[in-house]
């Protein structure tokens, strides 16, 4: 087995250096030589570490740890990523005129950072730490968790470096080019092994809740991309490729993959972590078992029609539209199904929103994946859509789901597991985790109020028109108004930056073991922030 | 009644219960756009881009302007005072993959095809500010000064040709000479290419005739986008109702 470990990780090295030296173009020089350099790291790591790789008892924790780092250093950076472009909105300078700087490069890479490198670590770490948990297995394969783990990173590195050197197919979310989209093929399909394994390890008979979530996110993920991304290369040793989808039907299979990535990687992966952590905080079982399977399989249906909402009065055939409207709206009642799940596992706990500011922080996650979950829906409406698409409205919706929901389950989630997997007693602060909830949630207000009035703002300037019945304001005039609310959104960007600080800071003071004596919150009744 | 606990005690079940109840929208919503004829209305006018437009497109995915700007004017009463006839299906059907994109913090580019002189958009691309005071554009005063590579420009026309845009091989035989003619009015091959490539515009874009920079691939792009299609000729209705 070590032997066989061993030559494909030295096939891979070669082939990948063959490449490196064979490249037709820079980019994918430097980038084969990266994948090179990792097979030539992960054999003297596997050789190193082979004893330790093979032990089947206990957990496999260490991979937990990597996940908590990895993600927490991977948002700061992408939410600084963030920072930066919604300056460069409010004052153009900040582009500096130069190739890798200018916001059509840094835009894919911000939000490549914040969902894939942020919220993709996230759910690496809890999926790994909440299927070993639920299924009282170690996780399966070896040395293959660690292959995720690491060639995730690579993922991450290629796709971000390649943005900024140019290197892009141009669609959303998912513009890493051929190559970088085979490499992650590959990371994915032993992530769906690795997960399948340690489920068939289990000694649990039934498999827990939140891993049919992340089941269903492994499993969709794989099939959006990989059919998003099918593209020919115009040859095997240069970067750049066409997508074999072309026009109209590119663009519905772009947002069917782009609509999934916010429903399966951003919805359905996080909704696993709602499932585990938050009876796992409030020490209370989920509220009913009969909603969380209507949850799961409406949610699941639903979700995947809902893509053409993002072409409403395009090219895209009228039915299509109206299909994917319908979907929408009815999309609805599954997310707040699996709000109500999520908030009413506090029944008989509510208490602890006073002393515990983890809690709270899951807590309001789960009310803003409420708010989002409205507001999607009334999006979706064609009506509606004349007017919010195109405009800012529709980046404070993401920004609602995304800042709200995912970032401040994510937060909670980390802020609940570093003490455990380090065993450290407590946090080192809950006065800290304190006030990142105070400073996020008030950079998050101060956003999403901002892009509601800038896109309705600019919606309506679009369509007015003046007595005589001509247009009323030019294209630039309504670029103008966004000023002052590009600045506010910059703002409550920073806001929320600097309550990522704050984590950071605290999960590393965590990490080292220090304690930070605070008295415990008013109504306490059990140690400050005992783990559990 | 089958009793939910069947998928929860097997992973396999769970894992193909999902992957089938995951299928059936995509399927429904995808697969009738590949042969219902209607979905791509019938007009005159479309063809492949010429090898320069085509490298001029390049430009513009790399640079990622469709984060910023849409190609698709839709159908509402001031988007065509704005910027002209909605787009149609088939004015996008050789994109690989689409440049509708999905916000404008500028503006809709879908016909910006010969609505501004090419000495607008070399000053504009320069610097924006210096033609828009308001504008919150970026500056590629790069492009002007990099010469585009065109050694690779057969494999991009060849690459096309097998996601399914109708380049001939005589096309892919002659791109390098095509792309070389369009910049170069005085050239042997221009009228050939023109064949080739009906309604092309030929000239020097940039202003610079002592290299073919980045700046004229994209500005050639931009001076022939929502230019193709013939409207006199189009009808709306009939076959291209929906």
């Amino acid at each position: 087995m070590h032997i066989l470990s061993m030559l494909i990780l030295a096939l891979g090295a070669a082939a990948t250096l063959l490449l490196a030296i064979q490249a037709s173009d820079a980019v994918m020089s430097f980038h084969a030589g990266l994948m090179a350099l990792f097979f030539v790291v992960g054999i003297v790591l596997v050789q190193k570490r082979r004893n330790n790789l093979t032990n089947t008892d206990g957990y496999e924790d260490g991979i937990i740890r990597a996940g908590a780092i990895a993600s927490t250093f991977w948002g700061v950076v992408g939410f600084l990523v963030g920072l930066v472009i919604a300056l460069q909105l409010a004052f153009p300078v900040l582009n500096f005129d130069l190739p890798w700087t200018n916001f059509g490069r840094l835009r894919p890479l911000h939000t490549s950072a914040v969902i894939f490198a942020f919220g993709g670590n996230i759910l690496l770490m809890t999926s790994f730490h909440v299927v070993q948990r639920t299924c009282q297995a170690r996780l399966a394969g070896g040395w293959a968790p660690w292959f995720v783990f690491w060639g995730y990173q690579l993922f991450i590195v290629m796709a971000a470096t390649g943005y900024v050197l140019g290197v892009t197919q141009s669609k959303e979310y998912a513009e890493p080019e051929w190559y970088v989209d085979l490499w992650l093929t590959l990371v994915w399909v032993v992530y769906l092994l690795v997960f399948l394994g340690t489920l068939w390890k289990r000694r649990e008979p039934h498999i827990y809740v939140a891993n049919w979530f992340y089941l269903a996110f492994i499993v969709t993920v794989a099939m959006l991309h990989i059919i998003n991304n099918l593209a020919i290369p115009i040859s095997w040793t240069g970067t750049r490729s066409y997508v074999i989808w072309g026009g109209v039907q590119d663009a519905l299979t772009q947002w069917w993959y782009g609509h999934n990535a916010v429903g399966f990687f951003l919805t359905a992966g996080f909704l696993a972590i709602m499932y585990y952590y938050v009876p796992k905080r409030a020490e209370r079982p989920v509220y009913s078992y009969r909603l969380s399977i209507v949850h799961f399989w409406s949610l699941i249906f639903l979700y995947i029609w809902a893509g053409p909402h993002h072409l409403h009065y395009t090219a895209l055939p009228e039915w299509s539209q109206t299909l994917g409207m319908t979907f929408s709206i009815m999309l609805w009642m599954p997310s707040w199904g699996g709000m109500i799940n999520g908030l009413m596992t506090l029944s008989g706990a509510w208490d602890k929103l006073r002393t515990d500011p983890v809690l709270r922080m899951m807590v309001v996650s789960v009310a803003f994946y409420g708010m989002s979950t409205f507001e999607g829906p009334l999006m979706s409406i064609k009506e509606v859509n004349a007017l919010s698409h195109y405009t800012d409205w529709t980046i404070g919706h993401v920004h609602s789901g995304a800042l709200g929901w995912v970032a401040f389950v994510s937060f909670g989630a980390l802020y609940h597991i570093v003490p455990i997997m380090w065993g450290r007693q407590r946090l080192y602060s809950l006065k800290l985790v304190n006030m990142h909830f105070w400073v996020a949630t008030l950079g998050i207000v101060l956003y999403i109020t901002a892009m509601w009035v800038s896109g309705i703002l600019q919606g309506l300037m679009w369509r007015a028109y003046d007595q005589l019945g001509f247009l009323e304001y030019s294209f630039v005039e309504t670029v103008e108004a966004m000023h002052p609310f590009y600045v506010i959104r910059a703002l409550g960007g920073l806001l929320f930056v600097l309550g990522s600080f704050v984590m950071a800071y605290n999960l590393w003071r965590t990490m080292r073991g220090d304690l930070r004596i605070e008295a415990a919150p008013i109504g306490s009744t059990n140690p400050v922030g005992a783990a559990s | 009644m089958i009793k939910h606990a069947v998928f929860e005690k097997n992973s396999i079940l769970l894992t193909v219960g999902i992957l089938i109840v995951v299928a059936i929208g995509g399927i429904v919503e995808l697969a009738p756009l590949f042969y219902l004829e209607s979905t791509i209305e019938e007009v005159e006018g479309m063809r492949p881009y010429t090898p320069l437009e085509l490298a001029g497109r390049d430009i513009y995915v790399r640079e990622g302007c469709y984060n910023c700007h849409s190609q698709m004017v839709r159908p509402l009463r001031d988007e065509a005072e704005r910027y002209g006839h909605y787009s149609l299906a088939a004015e996008s059907m050789y994109d690989h993959p689409f440049q509708w994109g999905s916000k404008r913090t500028g503006p809709d580019l879908a016909r910006v095809g010969g609505r501004y002189s090419d000495e607008w958009h070399v000053a504009h691309m320069v610097n924006p500010r210096a033609v828009v005071p308001e504008s919150i554009m970026p500056g590629y005063p790069f492009l002007a000064t990099t010469a585009l590579d065109t050694s690779d420009i057969v494999d991009h026309l060849k690459a096309n040709q097998i996601v399914g845009v109708p380049y001939s091989d005589e096309m892919i035989a002659s791109a390098a000479a095509d792309l070389a003619a369009q910049v170069d009015p005085d050239s042997d091959d221009l009228d050939a290419m023109m064949a080739r490539y009906p309604k092309a515009q030929a000239r020097d874009f940039d202003g610079n005739p002592a290299m073919i920079s980045e700046l004229d691939a994209l500005v050639a792009y931009m001076q022939m986008l929502g230019t193709l299609v013939d409207f006199g000729t189009y009808k709306a209705e009939g076959e291209n109702l929906r």
